[in-house]
């Protein structure tokens, strides 16, 4: 599997740290509630289909992505900088 | 039909003719008592023992590909019960005594081999950890036995004992351990449940879960609806697709684990070893190739295959346990989908909605939990509460705090 950074362009995803689910796990609740912890810290959708998720280029540019992925056949349509701070520093 | 050495001969002396399949390929019920969902080794124990322990054979068991197709045709078919915490010590070895009486109990040869399994030890805080391991193992009554350098050199003199940063120490070793057939596995519980009356539904996929006034009460199938008294989900991989069809969400991601056979050769190595300092097992086959594996690829997939990091990692890991397996080829290798849990134990356990059960979360140890996974999801699903085997394996522990987690690695599902 070949992940086209940003910054650094298509390298092997070996170069990279996968930490899972983007959308599960940018979303921490604001509050005390232990229900929504709950599901923020262990609910997971885990699709079979376009997956958004957060991949570290530790290897690299030490940039966190988003890399839209297929988990059915692990092709991925889009990769993009996880923060707006990490598209100011390539620009 | 009766399997013995009697009807070996007397079939092999006509030519093989008398021989029946192993299971019917019935149609579909409009109802069933218990419907499982999922065809492989662990939906298949748990109809065998419906029909065995509980008398309950008005059962079917619902599988979207073929039987054998899924995890249990694709593992490294390792059993043991080496487990350090209170639920899984006495659940794995349960497990470990059923396979000690599977082939006669279901009358099928499921080469069950007692070879022993041997986790090296490499540094003194790693001996630590296994004695204290092996220490919990014998208060539950599991055989565990802390062995020298000496003791793995006389058995497995091929070991690169002196390796600079990783030097064999030792190794704690459970006799007990060992490999099954994982195709005759599926097999023998696929027969055994069929011949109780359990029906058996093949390329049948399961397309959704009827629920009515907050009730289970059936499956949308391709080969139409079939109503249920109870579900029983033993998905695997797919666990949290198929509970999504109920409106549940489950604390598993599906992950990929590659595992990899090399050319035959002669016996050369008696047990089932495990480097300590990497993440690589490996036995030998009947057929004489090695059987090995190490870590799962870490990201999310349901793809049934991996990327090669993954390939030259294990190979590599291999290389610093045993050298000389360089000069033998891979012959093949293999992805199995896993449903790595938050805690990297599993759930049996009843689900939030009335007539639906859940058995999922098995990670990457599922092979060898087959028989006491069925036993224990029959006796939850037939009683409709948990044994204390698998009390302590409930949906509820997230949420609650009762984690069951082996490596203390948290809930992130790719470092279990």
């Amino acid at each position: 599997m070949r992940i086209r950074c940003p910054y650094c362009g298509e390298r092997s995803n070996d170069e990279f740290y996968v930490l899972g689910d983007a959308d599960a796990l940018t979303a921490r609740p604001s509050g005390e509630n232990a229900e929504a912890f709950h599901e923020y810290v262990y609910q997971r959708t885990n699709l079979a289909g376009l997956h958004r998720e957060l991949w570290y280029h530790s290897n690299g540019c030490r940039r966190w992505l988003v890399v839209t992925r297929d988990t059915r056949t692990h092709e991925i349509s889009d990769v993009t900088y996880a923060s707006k701070r990490g598209e100011g520093e390539a620009a | 039909m009766k399997y013995s050495i009697f009807s070996v001969l007397r079939e092999g002396l006509r030519g093989g003719k008398g021989w029946t399949p192993a299971w019917r390929e019935p149609e579909p019920k409009p109802h069933y008592d218990i419907v499982i969902v999922g065809g492989g080794g662990h939906g298949l124990a748990t109809a065998y023992y419906l029909a065995k322990e509980h008398g309950l054979t008005n059962v079917a068991v619902v599988e979207k590909g073929y039987i054998g197709s899924g995890n249990v045709g694709r593992n490294t078919t390792i059993i043991r019960s080496n487990y350090l915490l209170p639920y899984n010590t006495h659940f794995y070895e349960w497990s470990m005594k059923l396979w000690e009486g599977l082939e006669q109990d279901f009358n099928y040869n499921a080469m069950v081999s007692q070879r022993g399994v041997l986790n090296l030890y490499h540094s003194d805080a790693q001996r630590d950890a296994y004695v204290r391991r092996g220490n919990a193992m014998r208060l539950a009554g599991v055989d565990a036995e802390l062995i020298d350098a000496d003791g793995v050199r006389a058995m497995a003199p091929f070991l690169d004992f002196e390796n600079a940063r990783f030097p064999i120490h030792g190794g704690l070793l459970q006799r007990r351990g060992g490999t099954a057939r994982h195709d005759a596995v599926a097999w023998g519980y696929a027969r055994g449940a069929d011949s109780r009356g359990v029906d058996i539904l093949q390329n049948t996929e399961v397309t959704g879960i009827r629920i009515e006034a907050g009730r289970a009460v059936g499956v949308e199938t391709t080969r139409g609806f079939i109503r249920a008294g109870k579900i029983g989900l033993a998905c695997a991989g797919n666990s949290s697709r198929v509970a999504a069809m109920a409106g549940l969400r489950l604390p598993i991601e599906s992950h990929v684990l590659q595992a990899f056979v090399s050319e035959g050769i002669k016996p050369v190595i008696d047990q089932v070893i495990t480097f300590g300092a990497g993440h690589f097992y490996i036995s030998q086959s009947d057929k004489g190739g090695l059987v090995f594996g190490g870590d799962i690829d870490g990201y999310n997939s349901y793809a049934q295959r991996g990327n090669l990091y993954i390939i030259e990692d294990v190979h590599e890991a291999g290389m610093a346990l045993w050298p000389a397996i360089g000069r033998l080829r891979t012959l093949r290798h293999w992805g199995g989908i896993m449903d790595m849990s938050m805690d990297g134990s599993p759930i049996i356990d009843k689900s939030p909605i009335d007539g639906l059960y859940l058995n999922c979360g098995w990670c990457y140890g599922g092979f060898k939990a087959t028989p006491a996974s069925g036993w224990c999801f029959a006796h939850t699903i037939a009683r409709d509460a948990p044994h204390a085997l698998n009390a302590g394996f409930r949906l509820d522990r997230f949420a609650s705090g009762r984690l069951i987690d082996e490596k203390g690695a948290g809930a992130q599902p790719n470092l279990h």
